[in-house]
Parts: C-alpha cells; sequence; structure tokens
C-alpha cells in the first residue's frame, strides 16, 4: 500500500492514541451525567472528570477554572463570543464592532451575521505579511465600540498577531478584546494574567484531540449572556449536556504538546519555507517570515493552479491545501492572500502545509521535493509561465 | 473511494495530450484568465488548401477539468475540418470525458471557447469571414470584455476602465483609465491589440492611457 503523508494537520488531527486512552473510560464506565455532589457516586465521579479537565486547561492559559467553558469547538466559542457579548452588550454601550479581514469564518460570518441584525462592522486590514497595525485598530475604535476580536494566528498563512498589544490598546479605550486562539492554543504561549485578553477561543481538533470539544475562556465578569439555552450547565453560560470524555479527551491533548515538540514543528516548518522558496522559482511565502505557528508554511507558486497541485500531491500520497477557488466550496479565492494584498494568481497558488505530530522530516523532504515536481510539471503546461526559448507564435 | 472525477478525468489530467506551444501555428486563442480561476490558449495549424486542423496543442492554467478539457478537445479537433470543429460542444467534450462535475462546467468551457477563437482567429487573419461587417465601436467593446484587469481580476469593461472608444478609417483608439506608468500597462495595451487587431477592416489599434 501506498503511504500516505497527511499534511493539513490545521484542518483536523489525527487523535493521539493516549488521548483515546484517557477517554475510553467515559464512554464505557464512567459515562453518568456530572451530577453535583449530592448525587449518585457514577455521576460525581464523571463531574470530577469534568472538574480535573477544565481545572488542567484553564491553568494551561493561565486562567481558573470559572473561566473556561466547555463548548464543541471553536466554532461555537467564536459564535458565543462575537453574539453573547452583543446580547449582553449591544444595546447599552452602542452598536459596533471591530474584526480583522483575514479572520476564520467563526468570527468573520458571526461578525457579518451582527451586521445584518444593524451592528456595525469593522473590518481592519492588515499589512502584507498579515499583521494588523495597532494604530488603524486605536483610530478605528469609537465611542459605540463595544468589542474587538481579532485572532491569535491566522489559520492560513500561520501569522501571529501581537495580542498583547492589541489587548492594551482595548484596555486603554474600555473595550472588550475576543482573540481566536484555534492555532495557537498550546503551539505559542498564552498567559491570560499577562495578557489583557477578555475572550478567547481554544479547539482540541488541531492538536491531536477530539473533534467536536473546545473551550472559551471568560475573564470574570466580562458581560456575556447566554445564547444557548437548556439547562444550568457551565456556569450557566453553555446549555446541554456535558461532552465529558471530549472535555477529559482535550485536556490530555493539550498535557501532551511539549516545548520540544514545538521546536520540532518549527524545524520543519522552516525547512519546508527555506527549500521551497529557494528551490523552487517564482515561489512567493503567505504570510510572516518567523512570526508565524510552528505548525504552519504556506507559499504560493507563481502560474499554476492550487486544485490541480494537490490532486497531483494526493495522486502521490500527500494531503496538503489551497486557497484557490477551485478547492474551496464557495468558488471563491482565499479571502486571506486577498487580505495580504494578493492578487487571484497569488490566492490560486497558493499552498498550505500543516504539520503534526506524527509528521516526520523525511515525509517534509518528500513533500517539498515531490510539489517541487508537480510544481515544474504543471508551469510546463501553463500559458502564464515564460518558457525557455519562445516559438514563433501565430498573430 | 469517491472520486468527483471519472477515470478518464484523471487520465487526461495526469497526462495530457497535445500540450505547449505549436511551432508554426496559424492561429492561437487564449481564454479566461488568471481571475476567473483558469486560462487555456489553444494553438492550431491549419491546412490553407483543406481547411482541415492538421495539429493542435493547447496551454492550461487551471484546475484538472480544465486540464482534461483542454486535452480531449485536441483529440476531438485534430483532423477536422474547421467548419466540423467549431461545432464541437462542451457537452460532447464532457461526455467523451465519460462526465463532469457541474460545479467544475465554468472551468472547462473555456477549452471549447479557446477551440472556437482559435478557429475565428484563422478566419479573421485568413480573410475568410463571410459577413464582412464593418468594424463598429460596440464589436471593440464585446472584444475587450476580454480583456482582463488584472488589478482586480475583471474585464476592462466591467470595471469601467474603458474610457473611450473610436472607430475611424482602419483605426482603433481605445483610451484606458490608467497611468502609463501602471505596472499592468504593458501587458493591458498587449492583450488590447491581440484582441482588436485580428478584425478584417483594422489597419491599426491605439491604446491611449491616462496622464
Amino acid at each position: 500500500m501506498q503511504t500516505y503523508t497527511y499534511l493539513d494537520n490545521g484542518a483536523a488531527t489525527r487523535l493521539d492514541e493516549r488521548v483515546l486512552e484517557a477517554m475510553t473510560p467515559y464512554f464505557l464506565e464512567a459515562y453518568a451525567v456530572a451530577t453535583s455532589e449530592f448525587g449518585y457516586s457514577l455521576g460525581i465521579e464523571s463531574k470530577e472528570a469534568l472538574d480535573v479537565a477544565r481545572a488542567s486547561l484553564a491553568a494551561r492559559l493561565g486562567a481558573s477554572p470559572e473561566e473556561f467553558v466547555f463548548t464543541s469547538g471553536d466554532t461555537e466559542s467564536s459564535n458565543m463570543a462575537l453574539k453573547g457579548v452583543a446580547l449582553a452588550l449591544g444595546e447599552k454601550k452602542g452598536k459596533h464592532i471591530i474584526v480583522s479581514k483575514i479572520e476564520d469564518f467563526p468570527v468573520l460570518h458571526s461578525a457579518q451575521a451582527l451586521e445584518r441584525q444593524g451592528f456595525r462592522v469593522t473590518y481592519l486590514p492588515v499589512d502584507g505579511e498579515g499583521v494588523v497595525d495597532l494604530e488603524a485598530l486605536e483610530k478605528a475604535i469609537d465611542r459605540e465600540t463595544f468589542l474587538v476580536s481579532i485572532q491569535h494566528a491566522n489559520q492560513e498563512i500561520g501569522t501571529i498577531q501581537d495580542i498583547a498589544a492589541i489587548g492594551r490598546v482595548c484596555r486603554k479605550k474600555g473595550v472588550l478584546f475576543h482573540t481566536d486562539a484555534t492555532h495557537t492554543f498550546t503551539r505559542v504561549s498564552i498567559d491570560v494574567s499577562d495578557v489583557p485578553v477578555d475572550l478567547m477561543s481554544v479547539s482540541a481538533h488541531t492538536i491531536h484531540g477530539p473533534k467536536g470539544i473546545g473551550g472559551l475562556y471568560v475573564r470574570k465578569k466580562t458581560p456575556i449572556a447566554k445564547w444557548m439555552d437548556g439547562g444550568f450547565q457551565e456556569f450557566d453560560l453553555r446549555a446541554g449536556l456535558e461532552n465529558i470524555p471530549g472535555a477529559v479527551g482535550f485536556a490530555r491533548a493539550a498535557d501532551l504538546v511539549t516545548d520540544e515538540e514545538n521546536q520540532r514543528l518549527t524545524g520543519m516548518r522552516d525547512r519546508i519555507l527555506d527549500r521551497l522558496l529557494n528551490e523552487v522559482p517564482d515561489t512567493v511565502l503567505n504570510g510572516h517570515r518567523s512570526s508565524r505557528v510552528p505548525q504552519n508554511a504556506n507559499v504560493s507558486f507563481h502560474y499554476v493552479e492550487g486544485e490541480s497541485i494537490t490532486l497531483h500531491l494526493d495522486i502521490r500520497g500527500f494531503a496538503v491545501s489551497t486557497g484557490s477557488a477551485c478547492f474551496s466550496r464557495s468558488l471563491e479565492g482565499s479571502h486571506v492572500i486577498f487580505g495580504i494584498g494578493g492578487d487571484h494568481e497569488r490566492a490560486h497558488g497558493s499552498i498550505r502545509f500543516t504539520l503534526g505530530r506524527f509528521n516526520t522530516v523525511e515525509e517534509v523532504d518528500q513533500v517539498i521535493s515531490t510539489t517541487s515536481e508537480v510544481v515544474a510539471q504543471l508551469r510546463r503546461i501553463s500559458p502564464l509561465a515564460p518558457h525557455e526559448a519562445p516559438s514563433e507564435e501565430a498573430k | 473511494m469517491s472520486q468527483p472525477y471519472t477515470e478518464k478525468v484523471m487520465d487526461h489530467f495526469k497526462n495530457p495530450r497535445n500540450v505547449g506551444k505549436l511551432e508554426n501555428a496559424n492561429a492561437k486563442a487564449t481564454e479566461g484568465s488568471p481571475a476567473c480561476g483558469d486560462m487555456v490558449s489553444v494553438y492550431l495549424k491549419i491546412n490553407d488548401q483543406t481547411k482541415r486542423i492538421d495539429d493542435v496543442t493547447f496551454e492550461s492554467y487551471g484546475c484538472a477539468s480544465n486540464i482534461a478539457t483542454g486535452s480531449i478537445i485536441t483529440e476531438l479537433a485534430k483532423g477536422k475540418t474547421i467548419e466540423e470543429a467549431k461545432n464541437i460542444t462542451w457537452k460532447q467534450a464532457a461526455d467523451e470525458l465519460g462526465g463532469l462535475p457541474p460545479l467544475k462546467a465554468h472551468c472547462s468551457v473555456l477549452a471549447v471557447e479557446g477551440l472556437r477563437a482559435a478557429i475565428e482567429n484563422y478566419e479573421e487573419t485568413h480573410g475568410l469571414v463571410k459577413e464582412r461587417k464593418a468594424t463598429t465601436v460596440e464589436e471593440v467593446r464585446r472584444r475587450l470584455k476580454k480583456v482582463m484587469n488584472p488589478l482586480v481580476g475583471l474585464d476592462l469593461v466591467k470595471t469601467e476602465l474603458i474610457t473611450g472608444i473610436m472607430v475611424e478609417k482602419g483605426k482603433v483608439t481605445v483610451s484606458v483609465d490608467l497611468p502609463e506608468t501602471n505596472q499592468f500597462a504593458n501587458t493591458i495595451r498587449q492583450e488590447v491589440i491581440e484582441k482588436i487587431e485580428p478584425l478584417w477592416d483594422v489597419n491599426e489599434v491605439e491604446v491611449r492611457f491616462a496622464g
């Protein structure tokens, strides 16, 4: 059987067996609903597991346990942050929120949904490397602004924002600050006792944890309305039967990410970027060269289209993704590449490699040489590619 | 595992036939642009006596459907007369490939359009256009819709870059609302000339830039 190398860890990751092992008892043994300490013993056991998981994840952020709300993933977390705060504050303080242009869909589309309900939204531009301009942010905040939502790192190009500085601007101006940390949680250190952030979305699916579990950090006293109604779970902020195996798995997954692993991923990331940029002509970097998450490498190859590249790579046993319109469900090119000033060709030719725990340097070298071959092959048939000896063309 | 593409599409995608520029081609056309995601160039060597397509090649900047359709269209066109080749439809090309995903129709239709445009290009450059209508401003405008504005990825007409078209005694003047110093000015000029010059009654094309 052909080996298959998975390099789309920014989309979803393979579960670590140790995570599965930690979760299994909560499917088969301690499967009861989490009850109060006055409940039956199986329910108390569930409750304890949930508490331990919560405390451990909160500690990773420098938060206290009651500031960490479990959700079904980062999509729900960001919906809850934007819509929950808008619901709690919108009428009191004004109706203006600020997001960056290159946010991932949970934030971007929540902002658009609020816009349809009469809120005003500023979509803050970023520079060519994907970095938000702090002065522009400060200028964009007006008397009606109640929330700023700027991601910690970008889902496609991996650029890390200076959330400490953004948080300080928000504090100074007296507005709340939410950050989507889906692609940085455990990969880039975050300490909310240091960084003035009020809400933060995290998820297990990007760190070899299970799908369907995430969390929202909510700083104490942050005004946020409950928008999923039902029972009184999660400090009465998010109703629904607790996903205890998920919570246990999320906590275990976070524990398994070490600095050493992040350094290893950084090394592989740099290898991909250095070699592709040096060895493949007419290739450009997408995102910031150094201020980027350890697991993300993204480049654009001129004169070729991304769906063709990914399909050729898939045939040869590699999974990667692209910002090409042809690849997307909406037939629209990547809003992130457009956001950093790229044109359609750059979006079409963009390829994202996202690394995970199970990737090796050998795989990285293989994907580099295979990508280089595929790009050369597609350029040979591309009308856009400059060919060495121009043949006599018909007029 | 289910694949969106048929085996035949994958075969033509992996090993496209008749690719590259054609030496001694006597007709060529390019359809699409990087902005609409896909681009196809078709090169033809047409026998001037028999009007048969002796040789045909294509180049593609695009997804799998685009490459596969470009490839199959060259196989379908080779050996046909230009009249026969003009009637090749997208449906025929798609059927020949065992079907294409509907979502990808827009990528694959370009190859068929490219072939037709290359034949038109031959007819125009070889004095074969039957109805020799005098070139009008409308005709020039229609053709300019195929020239892309690389700044935004839509055509020149749609993006309102054309501020004037004059047709006078075989000379066409097109005014473009971009400074001469713009990085794309030269590309735009060349593309405009390429689209307008083949018209039978046009001897000269001038592209004027603002400022």
